[in-house]
């Protein structure tokens, strides 16, 4: 695996001119007649650090308010186009994005749009819980504060309880708000993290292998709780597990080696695969 | 309400509108904040630029010096010496000394301010008038200890004519330079202007030239004759100071590195030795100083001003650095490479000298160098064990007095003669930098090369 | 040339044991197998263990001697000496006694040489030469001695492997003590001279005093002066506290533009540059500030109407600060960079600006270790010695003005005891209770910035 991996990447390392040209490969699609209708849609997305390509010519649309789930072996780019939606990439020294990704029409990365305000309207969770070194409460008013979203300290304390109970956290912590949130638990520390993007009032979340450091009782947890969320927002999960993904999204998109191999509804990737690669994948033939 | 306001379209849009407000003030402070950070990196670069410009500029002239080309004559008339004592079979080595030294007291009696005052008409263009005083203003008050010294070299030389390059004196130095003021009233000048005109006329005729001063780097210091002044004592006294710390702290510094590292059970000991160690690091060079004036000078009896004394309480001194650096090498050495030894059946001492401390002698060799570097430039201490004494001579050994580079630029500095010293000062301090960062650049090099064999 | 004799006779001993030991362990490992057996240890470890044992009664006969050599021999030719002559005080014996050692060497004296002199010279060269055979003769026997009950004691069985590195092990150890050692040492005998000192000075004058002036030492110790700390302390935390507000500014942007904001081929110009700084000796910055930034400082002050002296404060403290600069910055550069790239990450995904992150999520989770950066530099600033020398302008006076000349604690210790080694008067030994304050403050903020950082490192670990 790791030798396919090495020769392939070599293999993409080709002049970005060659692979805008296309190098012919199609993503398989299913439409999904049920789907809610399009806010954010990427088109053609391409990543490159420094030289080497991680990503290709990727295209997809995601639902609103329902989940959609990122799967593949790691290494095949799903992390690095979920960090493209909301721009995180511009934080690493050398990368660089092209084609188009567009919020309600909008191109992210056209010069006119404010990252800032793009990123409180797109959040993110971490793979390891990343609660700041301060309290509960700070953690969570961070983001409104920064943004100057609470016009009265009532306002902020409201935004953080809403927050919290919608994490599912309040009832755990609503005795020591005060506390330094990198005292909690695994689980909840990440609960925490999920509280403070939504106490920015995101209209996308996105989550990037958020259980990957949790035991299993935390998981399932983390787990209703994105399934409560996509109520009001639209989430996407990058994951590992093809259980997560199969129990918490509606749709899904399988990577490979930079390449969106095949998308569509994941009851139907599940279950009948309609490209080798994806079937090897989840049958467990590579990963 | 919240709740609209987090989820609602309405509340949405309420949002948006509050973080737009605020974007403006926010980019506004994150320009602030980034140029604030680009300005103190400009501050910082301009710092070592401007310090390096004014040690450069101030010190690159004082490389050359003003030179009178001229004739020597060794004139009988004036140097009224017996012939030189001969051993005589059975006579001991004292009493020949004795003799021999009396005769050169005779020398040194002879009158050498004529001869050089001779040699100096002898360069002036004809008809121009000096007096005495005047021209030996001219050359360096050490030149005629030079022509006697040459002369007690090679008596033989009584009644030749020698053509001779003479130091200008320090005064015709600064003139010629302008590091005096030109515009400068004559009571404020160090020179009559009978003699600055000299200077400026022999400058022309070409009688004076510019050379490059290599004196700097052989003689030794000097009051009475400043322009001949030179380094080659604070030199050879700082290189035994830093074979001093090589032959010490190396092998102490690494051998403790080693037990602390590699045998030492980690107990509170352990941990008190650790503490001490990097407490040392941070203990000011001047108290190094005090312990070296009260133990190595007040009990141990070693002399004042040596570089013996120096060597080892710079010894001292560098010593946390060598064991820090050594500890962290060692530390970096893999496990998978220790348990590979203990596997093959050596023991702990075997796999340490055998295994381990060849891998951790780039790190080792580097942190030697740097240390040693370091030390060289190390002043305060020096200064309470005696080493800014002045001494005009070249130690022979590490036990006799001695000044050091960085205590000669001390000295240098403070001398009442600035316009000349200022130069003098810097030059010496290019020195110093440029064997630290010699040294520092072998210690990069060095680390580099052997990294790459591994 | 006796020294290069004893040391080459030494090595020849040395290398002899080696072989001696190697040569019987060979043989009898030769004679065990035919019975099968082994030796324990392999023959060099026998060889080397039979020479440390020749190495230690050696060694101890021969530092007897080097320790004890001098001062029996002078004890011999004052003896030999006619009593007018060992009568004599001080320097003319010494060289009296120096014209009969000269003599004795064969060098020989200036000018008539006495009967005495002569008989005693003569004497004394025989009884060098005999002590010298003596001592070698008895360091050898000894040595030899000592080889063969060590070369008796080698069996198969004998561990000597265990046994040499148990030696190496000790030798490691005794290494590791000098560091232990120097740190008792420059306590005690800071401790011991400033007992002296408080002899002649009460203890709450000096640490309450607030007058400095010590007089000279050549009037005698009649004229004890006054010594009051509280002048040196007061310049000695100006001057630390101007540094500080230069360094830590200008330190700590410069690390946090380094690791947070410069593209990589910036960072990898830029840091060796502001390195360079640190690597300059102080004395080369006291003559920057001596030659560069006093006059420039004097002249803005002319400049704006303020009256500010060459030698100041003000320089002293500016120019330390520059010094301190690289400190600062590398010292918070290696702590920013510490901090989990997760917190960074997680704070700019919530939409927060790079500098809002640096200054609301970063720099309160570096904050302990920045403050240990800085009390590390705060005690480098305390105990710098030549930058204040030369430019704080030395006026030991309590001012509350900084562009007035001050003096500090260490500029004092440099003008009491230059020169001095005899430390008599009260004039050179406050040196040394200034010393041990300073020691006593600078120890104190060094481990209370160790403990710092230790608990930052933990934290991130």
């Amino acid at each position: 695996m790791t030798s396919l991996f090495r020769s392939s990447l070599q293999g993409v390392a080709a002049p970005p001119t060659a692979l805008e040209a296309g190098d012919g490969y199609q993503t398989v699609r299913t439409p999904d007649p049920k789907a809610k209708p399009t806010r954010l849609s990427a088109h053609d997305v391409c990543v490159f650090y420094g030289d080497k390509q991680a990503l290709e010519n990727v295209s997809i649309d995601i639902p609103e308010r329902s989940v959609s789930a990122l799967i593949g072996p790691s290494g095949c780019g799903k992390s690095t186009f979920l960090r493209c939606l909301n721009r995180m990439n511009d934080t690493i020294e050398g990368a660089r994005v092209t084609g188009e990704i567009t919020l309600d029409g909008e191109n992210l990365y056209s010069p006119q749009v404010d990252v800032v305000e793009l990123r409180a309207r797109i959040g993110m969770v971490f793979q390891k819980p990343n609660p700041f070194p301060k309290s509960i409460f700070e953690n969570v008013a961070y983001g409104p504060k920064i943004h100057g979203l609470a016009r009265s300290k009532s306002e902020l304390e409201e935004i953080v309880v809403t927050s919290l109970k919608r994490a599912g956290l309040f009832e755990e912590v609503k005795d020591r708000l005060h506390a330094p949130g990198t005292g909690l638990s695994g689980g909840q520390q990440q609960r925490l993290c999920i509280a403070r993007a939504i106490a920015v009032g995101p209209e996308v979340i996105l989550m990037d292998e958020p259980c990957s450091a949790l035991d299993p009782i935390a998981t399932s947890i983390i787990e209703e709780l994105i399934d409560e969320l996509r109520e009001n927002y639209t989430i996407i999960i990058v994951t590992h597990s093809m259980q997560q993904a199969a129990r918490v999204s509606q749709k899904t998109a399988f990577f490979h080696l930079g390449k969106l191999i095949e998308e569509g509804p994941t009851e139907r990737i599940f279950t009948n695969p309609r490209d080798k690669k994806t079937q090897d994948y989840i049958t467990g033939r590579i990963g | 309400m919240t709740d609209s306001f987090t989820v609602s379209s309405s509340g949405a849009e309420r949002r948006r509108a509050r973080i737009r407000a605020g974007l403006g003030r926010r980019h506004l402070f994150e320009r602030i904040f980034r140029g604030l950070g680009v300005l103190a990196i400009l501050i910082a670069l301009a710092l070592v630029g401007s310090l390096f410009w004014m040690v450069i500029s101030k010190g690159y002239p004082a490389f050359t010096q003003a030179n009178l080309e001229t004739e020597v004559y060794f004139d009988p008339d004036i140097i009224k010496v017996d012939p030189p004592p001969q051993q005589q079979p059975g006579q001991s080595a004292a009493d020949f000394r004795a003799q021999r030294l009396a005769w050169q007291r005779q020398v040194t009696m002879s009158n050498w301010n004529r001869v050089v005052e001779q040699a100096v008409r002898a360069a002036v263009p004809p008809g121009l008038e000096i007096t005495a005083r005047e021209a030996t203003a001219l050359v360096d008050a050490g030149e005629r200890h030079r022509l006697r010294d040459i002369f007690v070299e090679n008596p033989g030389l009584l009644g030749e004519r020698l053509p001779f390059t003479m130091l200008a004196s320090a005064d015709v130095d600064n003139w010629l330079k302008g590091t005096i003021d030109r515009d400068l009233p004559d009571e404020r000048q160090q020179l009559s202007p009978a003699t600055r005109a000299l200077a400026d006329q022999l400058l022309e005729s070409g009688a004076i030239q510019f050379k490059f001063a290599w004196h700097i780097f052989t003689n030794v210091d000097s009051r009475s004759a400043p322009a001949s002044a030179g380094l080659a004592g604070g030199l050879v006294g700082s290189l035994y100071m830093m074979l001093v710390v090589v032959l010490l702290a190396v092998p102490i510094g690494v051998a403790s590195a080693i037990y602390l590292e590699e045998f030492a059970p980690k107990n509170r000991l352990t941990d008190l030795i650790e503490v001490n160690i990097n407490n040392l690091a941070a203990v000011p060079s001047i108290v190094f100083g005090l312990f070296g004036a009260a133990v190595f000078i007040k009990y141990i009896g070693l002399p004042l001003s040596a570089p013996i004394v120096g060597g080892l309480v710079l010894t001292l001194m560098t010593l946390p650095t060598i064991i820090i650096a050594t500890r962290s090498s060692l530390r970096a050495v893999p496990p998978s490479l220790r348990q590979a030894a203990l596997g093959l059946g050596a023991s702990r001492t075997q796999m340490v000298f055998h295994h381990v401390l060849p891998v951790t002698l780039p790190g080792i060799l580097t942190a030697t160098i740097i240390g040693v570097a370091q030390a060289l430039g190390e002043t305060a201490p020096l200064l309470l064990i005696g080493m800014n004494a002045f001494v005009a001579a070249v130690p022979g050994t590490p036990f006799d007095q001695s000044t050091a580079l960085p205590a000669q630029i001390y000295l240098w500095q403070g001398n009442e003669n600035r316009n000349f010293f200022e130069a003098r000062t810097s030059a010496a301090i290019m020195v110093l930098l440029t064997l630290m960062i010699t040294m520092n650049a072998i210690a990069v090099l060095l680390r580099q090369r052997l990294e790459r064999l591994k | 040339m006796g020294n290069l004799v004893i040391a080459a006779a030494l090595l020849l001993l040395l290398g002899f044991a080696y072989q001696q030991g190697f040569a019987r362990s060979l043989s009898l490992a030769a004679e065990a197998r035919k019975e099968g057996r082994r030796l324990h240890s392999r023959p060099r470890y026998h060889g080397t263990l039979v020479a440390i044992w020749v190495l230690l009664p050696t060694l101890l006969v021969l530092g007897l001697w080097a320790l004890l050599e001098t001062s029996a021999l002078r004890a011999l030719i004052v003896g030999m000496l006619p009593p007018e002559v060992a009568g004599l005080e001080g320097r003319q014996l010494d060289s009296a006694i120096a014209r009969i050692r000269a003599l004795a060497s064969g060098y020989g004296v200036a000018g008539e040489v006495a009967d005495y002199e002569q008989a005693a010279a003569e004497h004394l060269s025989l009884i060098q030469n005999l002590a010298f055979l003596l001592v070698l003769a008895a360091a050898a026997g000894l040595g030899l001695l000592a080889l063969f009950a060590a070369k008796r004691r080698i069996s198969l069985a004998l561990r000597a492997r265990d046994h040499v590195e148990k030696a190496v092990r000790i030798l490691l150890m005794l290494c590791s003590a000098v560091a232990i050692l120097t740190t008792a040492g420059i306590v005690l005998s800071l401790f011991n001279e400033s007992i002296r000192f408080f002899s002649f000075v009460n203890p709450i004058d000096f640490f309450f005093g607030e007058i400095w002036n010590p007089g000279f030492a050549t009037t005698g110790s009649a004229a004890i002066g006054r010594y009051g700390l509280l002048p040196l302390l007061w310049g000695t935390v100006m001057v630390a506290v101007i540094a500080m507000l230069v360094a830590l500014p200008v330190g700590l942007m410069t690390a946090i533009y380094l690791s947070q904001y410069a593209p990589h081929k910036v960072r990898t110009v830029v840091k060796p540059v502001i390195e360079i700084l640190a690597g300059i000796p102080t004395i080369v910055y006291g003559f920057f500030a001596l030659v560069t930034v006093g006059p420039f400082l004097s002249a803005l002050g002319a400049a704006i109407g303020l009256d500010i002296r060459s030698t100041s404060a003000l320089t002293a403290g500016m120019v330390m600060g520059i010094m301190l600069i690289p400190f600062i910055s590398s010292l918070s550069d290696d702590i920013l960079r510490q901090v989990p790239l997760a917190l960074r990450d997680g704070s700019l995904g919530l939409g927060a600006t790079q500098s809002e992150t640096i200054r609301r999520v970063l720099l309160p989770a570096a904050l302990p270790g920045i403050v240990g950066a800085f009390l590390l530099a705060v005690s480098r600033a305390i105990g710098e010695t030549m930058i204040v020398v030369m430019a704080a302008g030395n006026s030991p006076v309590l001012r509350l003005n900084p562009a007035e000349p001050v003096s500090t604690v260490t500029v004092t210790i440099v003008n009491q005891l230059t020169g001095d080694s005899d430390f008599a008067g009260p004039q050179s030994l406050v040196g040394f209770a200034l010393g041990l304050t300073l020691f006593a403050i600078t120890l104190l903020l060094n481990i209370l910035a160790l403990f710092i950082v230790r608990r930052f490192r933990e934290q991130y670990d």
